[in-house]
């Protein structure tokens, strides 16, 4: 039934929206709310369903948790749609006054036939439809658990976002490429070693950590597989579900370790070891490194 | 004679909106159909009906858009990848890696690549750079995702897959790494994996696959290119397409702190 056919009691609208009103309630609620009571109103005047209480009419049977139908109502049944329960009580779209029990009845052109279980053939010239009707029983609704949360549109919040990063990071490394030649050096010689030799950057902790260790310990052992390895079982070895800074002292101390270890390994072979990978000072006897 | 009357722009778009093919490119419901207006639902419209939307969800938590929790970095090593992937296809046109002793074809390309080609000095140090860039960008992701505990469940396995793609992409720069054939990449590479020649009892034979050869020489060359520019990029976007499914369906981003 559309809004503007629903007969309104104008006097009971005026009465309840000053009403609501006065009592500071939000405009909007207050305008619903005196709507809601001049529709009762208006509907007892024309000696239907005399008093109905809203909530439990518009949700007879959503209400998972039944607090909204009243105490009165003719047995503790779970409000769920339960056939056998409903069965006794009018089922209808309409009102179903649930909260009176005594003029429930009182009804009869509401009543709906109980259901009888069986299937009702179509009728003749009807014209042809997939129906799918289904009862639920309560348990089978499936609540939702997650929160909804904060969210916001990914266009054009994220996508924006992204896009300007993306272009900082591509102007940037554009003007860098316009200025710095990347090296070139002479032909490769197999018979010319250049001194010192260094592998790229990312290699030259290891590099680094092969003058400390035996190349079987730091090459291959040690370095790429361990930190490798250890990197990947990472998750399933740190079982802490907590993810505030605070409760992971150990995992963070652990992996600022390593990082810290890496980078001044790296730092060490790229900047500190010159002629013969003996050490020199940058400042002193200048930087022997390339990428 | 009736008069030829020349459509108003708008009523040119509004006849192209109308045909067959532009209704074949853009399904129901893209904002291309019908134009687009600032609504909450053309919004949401503007990225479900995109191809974007194996990449991004509708909506996302809010947090996710600071700056300070991701800073980009994901996103900018995937930027870096798909520059390097355009300017290394470039690249590609001018460049034989062949190197057979005296006449080291892949030496005098890169030279011409330098001198000659249109625009090659800049789309070489493009790739050049972008490409210590995405090694340092991917490692800070690593470092980013660490410190926000997002591997944690259920991203446990998203993690791994990074570190397989730390990996993949140490690879794609080492290999890359020899290619221009100067001194400074056959040196390199050599000292490179000579450091991953001391596995214990597959050394030998370790060097041997990975150089094609017992010293870096021009089967060392082919067998880095095709690496390079064939099979890791492969299996990387393989990495990478399931990395990023995963991050959609262990539901997004992660957080807040």
């Amino acid at each position: 039934m559309a809004r503007d056919d629903t007969p309104l009691d104008q006097e009971t609208f005026d009465r309840v929206l000053a009403e609501e009103l006065g009592k500071g309630v939000d405009r909007r609620v207050a305008e619903g709310r005196a709507r809601s009571a001049a529709v009762r109103a208006a509907r007892a005047k024309s000696g239907e369903a005399p008093s109905v209480t809203p909530v439990a009419a518009a949700t007879p049977a959503g209400d998972g948790d039944g607090g909204a139908a009243p105490a009165a109502a003719p047995s503790p049944a779970p409000a769920a749609a339960v056939p056998a329960a409903v069965a006794a009580a009018p089922v209808a779209a309409a009102p179903v006054p649930v909260g009176a029990p005594a003029a429930t009845l009182t009804a009869p052109e509401r009543q709906a036939p109980p259901p009888s279980g069986n299937v009702p053939e179509p009728k003749k010239g009807a014209p042809e439809k997939h129906r799918l009707l289904a009862l639920v029983p309560p348990e089978g609704i499936q609540r939702v658990e997650r929160e909804q949360g904060d969210r916001i549109n990914v266009w054009p919040h994220l996508l924006i976002e992204e896009f300007v990063a993306m272009m900082i990071v591509l102007a940037a490394l554009t003007i860098f490429a316009t200025f710095v030649n990347a090296p070139l050096r002479e032909l490769a010689n197999p018979n010319l070693t250049p001194n010192p030799s260094k592998a790229p950057w990312y290699f030259l902790g290891l590099q680094e950590l092969l003058r400390y260790f035996h190349p079987m310990v730091a090459g291959v052992l040690f370095a790429p597989t361990l930190v490798l390895l250890a990197l990947a079982v990472a998750p399933f070895v740190d079982r802490n579900p907590s993810i505030k800074p605070g409760d992971r002292k150990i995992a963070i101390t652990l992996f600022t370790m390593l990082i810290m270890f890496g980078a001044v390994l790296t730092i060490i072979g790229s900047f500190f070891r010159g002629t013969g990978y003996n050490w020199v000072w940058p400042w002193a006897q200048g930087v022997f490194f390339e990428l | 004679m009736a008069k030829l009357k020349l459509p108003t722009p708008s009523e040119a778009l509004d006849r192209v909106r109308e045909t067959e093919v532009w209704k074949s490119i853009f399904r129901p419901g893209s904002i291309f159909r019908r134009g687009y207006r600032d609504t909450s639902r053309d919004r949401a419209l503007a990225t479900m009906n995109n191809v974007l939307y194996h990449l991004h969800p509708v909506k996302m938590k809010r947090h996710g858009l600071k700056l300070t929790y991701t800073f980009c970095l994901g996103g900018l090593s995937f930027f870096l990848f798909i520059l390097l992937t355009i300017t290394g296809i470039y690249l590609m046109f001018f460049y034989r890696p062949a190197a057979e002793l005296g006449s080291a074809q892949a030496y005098t390309d890169m030279q011409n690549i330098r001198t000659s080609v249109f625009f090659g000095d800049l789309v070489r140090n493009l790739h050049r750079w972008g490409a210590h860039l995405m090694v340092f960008s991917v490692t800070l992701h690593m470092a980013r995702v660490f410190y926000t505990g997002s591997y944690k469940p259920p991203r446990e396995f998203n993690w791994v897959v990074g570190v397989l793609l730390l990996f993949l992409t140490l690879g794609l720069s080492f290999t890359g790494y020899l290619l221009p054939w100067d001194q400074l990449a056959v040196w390199a590479v050599t000292v490179g994996t000579s450091l991953a020649g001391y596995s214990p009892l597959i050394a030998k034979q370790a060097n041997f696959l990975l150089l094609g050869g017992v010293i870096v020489g021009p089967d060392t060359l082919l067998r880095w290119y095709v690496l390079h520019v064939l099979a890791l990029p492969f299996v990387l976007v393989i990495f990478l397409s399931v990395h990023f499914w995963r991050i959609r369906k262990d539901g997004g981003i992660s957080g807040p702190l």
